[in-house]
């Protein structure tokens, strides 16, 4: 059995899978249930100033994709909703009934130094282990300043984290938006103003659909509709490629994540890990599937992490962040083909229309003593691995490597490269 | 038909003949039909497509269903099969379509296609959309004689192709088999009726019910007053077991039985035997079995002379028959009709094996089964003696039946001919597809 024990700046849990601030961690019943299902931790939804806000009927909306619910999901609510002394009083008491999970409280004021200094010791009071600054919520409280309105100008992140950081013992999260132009610029921002660690993604912009009848975006309220945050399975390749930024960015000084973004399954937590993350938050699964899923993450995970002889997390923990490099250090001379395992095709022709319609008329569609015949055109292929995509049978289309003895040779050393014409002559 | 004391009507509750002959297959709602359709590759060169008789767009209007375009989708399916709503319901899919989807290779389990298909149609009917236009008028004039698939395949459209048309039909209502042969449980209610309606909205097929050809006009008749004509008068001959006795009280044509049936407005009132017994392999055998046990017989047992891989009646089919209590014993030939007071008693058959050249020959060995009522399906027959009568031209036959090439067309130049009377799979979606054909090549010739 794999350790699953999780330490991510200082602050332990029993797991690694955190519920994300969220509605599924808005009071103490829910995060009671919650931690009885075996979640390692929670970050506690959003606590502002009072008054509390107000939130509005009709608060979500999702992408259903091929028979599938909420592939992808997004929100227009606002952080709690209820006043800050039954959450202060809430929290506390879930700390001293469950000390062995994580308690990271998430927090969004006004961004004016008496505001957070205001906030702070009564979080401390609570016992919680942590806390998390909202810099990411797109919808609503952006519009008050506060939220991704913070998130964007990284000087503003710089500036809050020293705040909380000269405020509070407790190790400071920050979570960061991704409704930016390069996440390195906040996530050093977070670095330079002393966090601990950072948490992302938070949910991105969105209209996820339009009602066609009602002409308006949904959710619909009152016959309107406001953008909102988009999450779920959809925005996890998203998320990773901002952690694995992070993660491999000298500047940002192996600073601690907290993953976010469509985690379903502990094969997406671990795609996380693999690429740095410490903990990884999970909402729209909870959502959608109730908190009974988090026995299968911590157990599959456990299970997978035996097969690989991992013990602990940290055994594997960005083990995949080497292997992140710009593009111009990719191998020019590395080649594969696409290899169609005959016995497994069902004849579904797909690889064939894929290449000839969209790629490069590399797989011929022959008739065999009648019978449909889909066959690589070895010298046109180009490797793309469309084929292998498209085709539906697991395993049926391999990329397989050719071996042509050439060393490797990245784009700056290639000798096509214009810069490297221009030098020569 | 006479009721003796082991043929009675009535054998069931009310609500029980509601149950039996209700939809076999309950529809696809939405739900359930998106999530059917998202199963479907779309894949290229589908094989499915090349399955299908009518050749509809498979893949196509299954995309359709999955995107909530379902008018796209049954327009898909009616361009090819205007009777897509019936062959939904009937056709043997397990060996057309669905068999031949590539999800069998992969889980055994194909898309549903025909149910699919259903879906589609029946929203479309539901809507009443006209969704065919007639082109300009031809001034020309087809006759049809025979209103079933074949023949309202070719009218409808000869019609859209701009031509009009008149239809005679033996019978009182058109529909042909969807209306008189196919076992009550595929098509329930009024289905037949309301997809000859639909057909029939598009305008320009008249309707002549009551007349048959050979007795109420010729052939030659209509060679002189239509620019063509189409024959589809399916197969009129049932075949007979050659025994003695075959006249017996209690000795049926399942044809006739299920025709009487389909037009029955109350099955309560059919009489069934207590004991049954079918002889036959084909989809009329299984259709005849599985009513009369759904009528109430007690015992029903299938008899054909052959083993479960020559049956006509695909596997489905005969699972089909099995599952609804249906005894069906293999090899085995009836030779002897055994009655008592002119109404048929016991039943007595000789097993059968293939000698050593593979034909049938009967061991020697017999045995006898008690019987309430035997129905005979083994076979129809094309009867081509109508064409002749009072007809001075005469029609070249192929096996049997009236020899067509692949356009349909017989060996009078403006004679074509499809479906049951003329050689090959004997479906409906066959004979929706000559009547496509031939309506096709009926148009470029008036327009030539």
């Amino acid at each position: 059995m794999a350790d699953l024990r999780c330490n991510i700046a200082g602050v332990q849990s029993p797991n690694p899978f955190w519920l994300a601030s969220a509605p599924p961690t808005d009071k103490e019943y829910n995060v009671v249930r919650a931690f009885k299902a075996g979640w390692g931790g929670v970050v506690w939804k959003t606590l502002g100033e009072d008054p509390a806000v107000v939130n509005v009927s009709s608060r979500y909306g999702a992408i259903n994709y091929n028979g599938t619910r909420m592939a992808g999901f997004n929100n227009i609510e606002l952080i709690t909703d209820r006043p800050l002394e039954v959450n202060l009083r809430e929290i506390k008491q879930v700390k001293r009934d469950w000390p062995d999970r994580a308690m990271v409280v998430s927090l969004m004021v006004p961004c004016e130094e008496e505001s957070w200094k205001r906030i702070l010791p009564l979080v401390e009071d609570t016992g919680a282990d942590a806390v998390e600054l909202n810099f990411g919520c797109p919808h609503g409280m952006s519009e008050r300043g506060m939220g991704s309105a913070v998130g964007q100008v990284p000087e503003y992140i710089e500036m809050v984290t020293r705040w909380c950081k000269k405020y509070t013992r407790m190790p400071v999260f920050v979570k960061l938006t991704p409704n930016i132009t390069n996440i390195l610029h906040p996530a050093r921002a977070a670095t330079a103003g002393g966090a601990d660690a950072v948490s992302l993604i938070n949910t991105i912009n969105s209209i996820v659909t339009v009602d066609l009848d009602a002409m308006a975006p949904t959710p619909i309220v009152g016959g309107k509709g406001a953008h909102g945050g988009y999450c779920g399975p959809a925005v996890k390749p998203i998320a990773l490629n901002m952690v694995a930024e992070i993660a491999r960015d000298p500047d940002c000084q192996n600073i601690p994540i907290s993953g976010i973004g469509g985690v379903s399954n502990w094969r997406d937590a671990a795609e996380f890990i693999s690429l740095g993350s410490g903990s990884v938050q999970v909402c729209t699964a909870a959502m959608h599937y109730g908190f009974k899923i988090v026995e299968d993450m911590a157990d599959g995970l456990s299970n997978w992490m035996d097969s690989k002889g991992y013990k602990t997390l940290d055994d594997f923990r960005g083990a995949a962040v080497p292997n992140v490099v710009n593009w111009n250090q990719l191998d020019m001379n590395y080649e594969c083909v696409a290899e169609i395992n005959q016995d497994l095709c069902i004849k579904c022709g797909l690889c064939h229309v894929a290449c000839e319609d969209t790629s490069h008329q590399a797989i011929f569609a022959n008739r065999v003593e009648g019978k449909r015949h889909y066959e690589v055109n070895v010298p046109e292929c180009v490797g793309c691995n469309l084929c292998m995509l498209a085709c539906p049978v697991d395993d049926c289309i391999t990329m397989v490597e050719v071996d042509n003895g050439k060393p490797y040779m990245n784009w700056l050393q290639d000798p096509r490269n214009p810069a490297n014409i221009k030098a020569a002559e | 038909m006479t009721a003796s004391a082991d043929i009675q009507a009535g054998r069931l509750r009310p609500d029980d003949y509601i149950e039996n002959f209700n939809d076999v297959h309950p529809p696809l709602d939405r739900k359930r039909a998106v999530i059917e359709a998202s199963r479907c590759y779309y894949c290229y060169d589908a094989p499915c497509v090349e399955a299908c008789p009518t050749g509809i767009d498979i893949p196509s209007f299954i995309r359709k269903i999955a995107t909530d375009n379902v008018k796209g989708s049954a327009v898909d399916i009616l361009s090819e099969n205007i009777m897509g709503g019936a062959c939904a319901r009937v056709c043997p899919t397990e060996i057309l379509c669905e068999g031949d989807c590539v999800r069998n290779t992969q889980e055994e389990k194909p898309v549903k296609i025909g149910e699919l298909q259903r879906y589609a149609t029946d929203r479309l009917f539901e809507s009443d959309a006209q969704v065919f236009e007639r082109a300009a008028s031809s001034g020309k004039t087809v006759a049809v004689v025979g209103g079933g698939p074949a023949g309202l395949s070719a009218a409808h459209r000869l019609s859209m192709l701009g031509h009009d048309v008149v239809v005679f039909e033996a019978r009182d209502k058109v529909g042909g088999l969807n209306e008189y042969g196919i076992a009550a449980y595929k098509v329930p209610h009024d289905f037949a009726q309301r997809e000859v309606e639909f057909i029939l909205s598009l305008g320009g097929i008249e309707l002549r019910c009551g007349q048959a050809i050979g007795t109420d006009f010729s052939l030659s008749d209509l060679r002189r007053d239509y620019d063509a004509v189409f024959l589809s008068m399916g197969m009129s001959g049932v075949n007979a077991l050659g025994l003695e006795n075959e006249d017996l009280a209690g000795v049926v044509d399942a044809v006739d039985y299920i025709a009487e049936l389909r037009q029955s407005g109350d099955f309560s009132k059919l009489p069934v035997g207590r004991k049954v017994v079918v002889i036959g392999g084909g989809n009329t055998a299984i259709d005849i079995a599985v009513q009369t046990k759904r009528l109430g017989a007690e015992d029903v047992t299938l008899v054909y002379r052959r083993g479960k891989d020559n049956m006509n009646a695909t596997w489905h089919e005969q699972d089909f028959a099995q599952l609804n209590g249906v005894k069906i014993k293999h090899w085995a030939q009836p030779t002897r009709l055994i009655g008592k007071d002119g109404q048929v008693k016991e039943i007595e058959f000789e097993y059968t094996q293939l000698d050593d050249n593979g034909r049938l020959m009967g061991t020697g060995d017999h045995f006898t089964l008690l019987v309430d009522q035997v129905f005979k399906a083994i076979g129809q027959t094309f009867v081509p003696t109508p064409l002749v009568n009072g007809s001075a031209d005469v029609l070249e036959l192929a096996g049997g039946r009236i020899a067509v090439n692949e356009d349909r067309q017989t060996s009078l130049p403006d004679v074509w001919a499809g479906g049951d009377c003329v050689v090959g799979d004997d479906l409906t979606v066959a004979a929706v597809q000559d009547g496509k054909l031939a309506a096709v090549a009926i148009d470029r010739r008036l327009r030539a």
